[in-house]
C-alpha cells in the first residue's frame, strides 16, 4: 500500500473523504440529515457542533460502526461502501476513539502494537516492534515519553493521547478520525496534543478532529465543518471563520457574516 | 500547509537493518540510560514508586520468614527442610501456575484442586494391573483428560458468557463427585509403577544434578548475551555489559547453590538421601514453558491484553473467546500435572484428596506472589514463590511445634497481605495519570 497517490500538490487537490447526502435514523430520529463533508489530505478538518448534532453518528458512518441508510461515500475518488470497521481500515481510515482503549498493563509498544504483532520465527520480535514505535513517536515528535518500555498506566493524559494517535497512524493510516482528543486534559497537555494533531496534517494525513473547544479548534484546524441538528450548515477553510460565527452557526444554523453564506452546506460541490 | 517531500512519504514500517542505528539516533532515547549502576538503581526506584514492584515484596517477605523460624529453630533453613519445602509446596506451585492463567484474564478458576485430583485418580487407575498402561501414556491420558475439562469449562464460560466463579464452582462439587466415583468404594487405590512414583519421590544423581544445573545456566548465559548484544548492537536501550554478567553470575549461584543444598545427604544413617528430587526441574521446566507463551507469544500478549483492558483487546481485533478458552485448557492441563505430583507423593491416590482446600492454597501462592486478581498482572513464577512461602508458614510452625490454628492464622495474614499490596499498587497505578 503506497500513500503517494494521496498525496496533495496543495492545499486544494482532490478531497481525500467526500460524503454526500448522508441520511442515517434511529427509528423515527433522523441523526443525519443529508450531511455533505469534504476531508482534504494534509487538512484538519475540526467537526464542531453542539451535543446532539450528529458529530458522533457522522464519524461512525464513516468508521463503519453504522452503514449511512443513503448517500454516497468517495475516497480517494472512488466510491466506497463501508460496511464494518475491517472496511474502514483497510481504506486507511483509523478513529482515536475519547476512551483511547489502551492496555493500562501493557507497554507503549506493545499497546502500539496490539492485534499486529511482529513475529520472528513464531516468536515476538520485541526489538523491530521497539525500533518502529520509537521510530514513529520520534517522526510525530512526541518527545515526552520517557521510555516506550514504560507501561502506558504509568503515562500523563497527554501522554496517552500521544500514544493513542501514534498507534493510528503507524498502520499507513491515510485519514484519523480524533473524538475529542483535548477533554480532559491540562493546559500543557492540550498543547502537547494539538501540535501533534498538526504535526499529523504536515505529514500529509487527513485528519478530522471532533471537539467542543473553539480555542482548540481555531488553533489547528485548517477547516471547520459545523453540523447543527443532523444538517451540515456550514464549511469552509477556518480563515473565514470567526468564534462568534461559528457559534452562531452551531446554535442557530445561521451567520450574520457576509460571505459565509455562499461557504454553506454547497461549498464542497464548488470546489 | 504544504507536506514537506520528505517527510509525506515515509517509510513507516522500517525493517532494514541498517536503519537500525539511525532510527535510535532520533528516536525519543530514554534521557537518563541506566548506564551506570547508580543510573539502574535509582530507575529500580522510580519503578516501585510507580507501583511495579513485581517480585519485590514476596522476596522480602521470604526473607523475614527465613530469618524469624531460623532465630528459633535453627533446623528451617538445614538442607535437608529446604528441600522437603520445595517438594511440599510443589503440588501448590504447579497448580498455582494453571490457576496463573486464568487469573491473568480477570477470571478464576475454583474447580483446578479437584481437576488436578482428577488427572492423579486417572494416572493412578491406568497403571492398575488391569489395564496396565505404561507410565507415559497413563499421563498423556490423565493431562489430555485436564485439558479437556478445562476447554469445556472455558466454552461455557466464554461462549455462553456464564461467570467463571460459578462454572468452576459447579466444577469443584463435581468433578469431586467424578474423583470418587472413578476411584470407587475401597477410597484409596495404590500406585504400582515406579515411574510414577518417583515423580515426586525420586532423586537424581548428584553428577546428573549438576550437568543439569549447568546446562540450564549455560542456556540461560548465552540467550542473555545474545539478546542483550542484539539490543546494543541495534541501538536500543540495552542493559549494560556488568548487569549481563551480573544476571548471569546470579543464575549460576542460584543453580550451584540449588544442587549443593540438595546433594546434602538430608536422609537418616540407615537410609541415606541426596541429589535433587525429580519434581524440582518439573516444576522449573513447567515454568520456562510457561514463561516463553506468556511473555513470547501472540497468544500470552493476548492474554494479558484481555486481562488489562478487554474492550481494547477486542477493538484491536483479538478472538476473546478463542484466547480465553485456551487459556483455561491451559490451566486444567497444568492443574493435571500437579494433580499427578500429588498422587506420585503418596504413591496413592483417595477419596480424601480434599481439592476444595488445595485450590484456595493455590489461588492464594499466586496471589502472594504477586498475581493480581483482577486480571492482566501475573506470571508463572508468583505462584512458585508463593508456594515458597506458604510451605515456610506450615513446616517453620511445625518445626516450632505450633498448633494447625495457628498456622492458619498466619497463613491468612500472609494472604491479607499480599492482596493489600496488590490493590494499593493498583490504586497507585490509577492515580499516576
Amino acid at each position: 500500500m503506497t500513500n503517494d497517490s494521496a498525496r496533495p500538490g496543495s492545499a486544494a487537490a482532490e478531497p481525500l473523504l467526500r460524503l454526500r447526502g448522508i441520511e442515517k435514523h434511529f427509528g423515527a430520529v433522523e441523526a443525519l440529515r443529508g450531511v455533505d463533508l469534504d476531508v482534504p489530505p494534509a487538512q484538519v478538518t475540526a467537526l464542531v457542533g453542539d451535543n446532539g448534532a450528529g458529530k458522533s453518528v457522522l464519524v461512525k458512518c464513516i468508521a463503519g460502526i453504522h452503514e449511512p441508510d443513503a448517500g454516497k461515500i468517495f475516497f480517494e475518488g472512488k466510491r466506497v461502501h463501508i460496511r464494518g470497521p475491517k472496511d474502514s481500515a483497510r481504506l486507511g481510515i483509523e478513529v482515536v476513539y475519547q476512551d483511547l482503549a489502551l492496555c493500562d498493563n501493557l507497554d507503549v509498544v506493545q499497546n502500539m502494537f496490539l492485534g499486529r504483532e511482529r513475529l520472528s520465527r513464531g516468536f515476538l520480535d520485541e526489538d523491530s516492534m521497539e525500533r518502529s514505535a520509537s521510530q514513529t513517536l520520534a517522526d510525530l515528535r512526541v518527545t515526552t515519553v520517557r521510555s516506550v518500555r514504560q507501561a502506558v498506566q504509568s503515562l500523563s493524559g497527554g501522554q496517552r493521547q500521544s500514544v493513542a494517535v501514534a498507534k493510528a497512524v503507524m498502520w499507513n493510516s491515510k485519514l484519523v478520525i480524533l473524538d475529542e482528543p483535548t477533554a480532559a486534559l491540562g493546559v500543557a497537555q492540550t498543547r502537547q496534543v494539538l501540535d501533534l494533531v498538526s504535526t499529523l496534517a504536515e505529514r500529509g494525513l487527513a485528519v478530522i478532529m471532533i471537539s467542543h473547544n473553539l480555542n482548540d479548534v481555531f488553533k489547528v484546524a485548517d477547516r471547520i465543518a459545523v453540523l447543527r441538528l443532523g444538517e451540515m450548515v456550514g464549511q469552509a477553510p477556518a480563515s473565514q471563520f470567526d468564534s462568534q460565527a461559528v457559534v452562531e452557526l452551531m446554535t442557530t444554523g445561521r451567520s450574520s457574516r457576509d460571505g459565509d453564506a455562499s461557504e454553506r452546506p454547497s461549498a464542497g460541490e464548488g470546489r | 500547509m504544504t507536506p514537506d517531500p520528505d517527510t509525506s512519504r515515509e517509510p513507516r514500517r522500517s525493517d532494514a537493518p541498517e536503519a537500525g542505528e539511525a532510527e535510535a539516533r532520533r528516536a525519543p532515547a530514554p534521557a537518563d540510560s541506566p548506564r551506570t549502576l547508580g543510573g539502574l538503581l535509582r530507575e529500580w526506584w522510580t519503578q516501585i514508586l510507580a507501583g511495579e514492584s513485581g517480585v519485590l515484596p514476596v522476596v522480602l517477605g521470604l526473607i523475614a520468614i527465613g530469618i524469624i523460624f531460623q532465630t528459633q529453630n535453627a533446623r528451617f533453613l538445614s538442607a535437608g527442610n529446604l528441600v522437603n519445602l520445595l517438594v511440599q509446596g510443589s503440588v501448590f506451585m504447579l497448580i498455582g501456575m494453571g490457576e496463573v492463567f486464568v487469573l491473568l484474564l480477570g477470571e478464576i478458576d475454583l474447580s483446578l484442586g479437584f481437576v488436578a485430583g482428577i488427572g492423579g485418580t486417572v494416572v493412578t487407575e491406568l497403571v492398575q494391573s488391569g489395564t496396565s498402561w505404561p507410565w507415559w501414556a497413563a499421563i498423556a491420558m490423565a493431562l489430555a483428560v485436564t485439558t479437556l475439562i478445562g476447554a469445556l469449562q472455558g466454552t461455557l464460560v466464554t461462549r455462553l458468557r456464564l461467570p467463571s466463579f460459578v462454572v468452576t464452582l459447579a466444577g469443584l462439587l463435581g468433578w469431586q463427585g467424578v474423583m470418587i466415583r472413578l476411584l470407587g468404594v475401597g477410597g484409596t487405590i495404590s500406585i504400582p509403577d515406579e515411574t510414577i512414583n518417583n515423580l515426586a519421590n525420586g532423586t537424581l544423581s548428584d553428577v546428573t544434578g549438576w550437568l543439569l544445573a549447568a546446562a540450564v545456566v549455560l542456556v540461560f548465559g548465552a540467550a542473555t548475551v545474545v539478546q542483550d548484544g542484539k539490543r546494543r548492537r541495534s541501538g536500543l536501550a540495552a542493559p549494560p555489559r556488568f548487569l549481563t554478567l551480573f544476571k548471569i553470575l546470579v543464575a549460576a549461584a542460584a543453580a550451584s547453590g540449588l544442587v549443593v543444598l540438595t546433594n546434602v545427604d538430608r536422609g537418616v544413617r540407615a537410609f541415606p538421601v541426596s541429589g535433587m528430587p525429580w519434581v524440582i526441574p518439573i516444576v522449573f521446566g513447567v515454568l520456562m514453558v510457561w514463561s516463553v507463551l506468556l511473555g513470547r507469544t501472540r497468544f500470552g500478549r493476548y492474554v494479558y491484553a484481555i486481562g488489562g483492558n478487554a474492550e481494547a483487546a477486542r477493538r484491536a481485533g483479538i478472538n476473546l473467546a478463542r484466547i480465553r478458552t485456551i487459556a483455561f485448557a491451559l490451566a486444567g492441563l497444568t492443574a493435571g500435572i500437579g494433580g499427578i505430583i500429588y498422587a506420585s507423593r503418596l504413591r496413592s491416590m483417595s477419596t480424601s484428596f480434599d481439592g476444595g482446600t488445595i485450590v484456595l492454597y493455590v489461588v492464594a501462592t499466586a496471589v502472594i506472589g504477586g498475581t493480581s486478581l483482577f486480571g492482566g498482572r501475573g506470571h508463572p513464577l508468583h505462584p512458585i514463590l508463593g508456594g515458597i512461602v506458604i510451605a515456610a508458614i506450615v513446616n517453620g510452625m511445625g518445626l516450632l511445634g505450633l498448633s494447625a490454628a495457628i498456622q492458619l492464622i498466619a497463613t491468612a495474614l500472609v494472604l491479607l497481605a499480599s492482596i493489600t499490596v496488590d490493590v494499593v499498587v493498583r490504586r497507585r497505578g490509577e492515580t499516576a495519570h
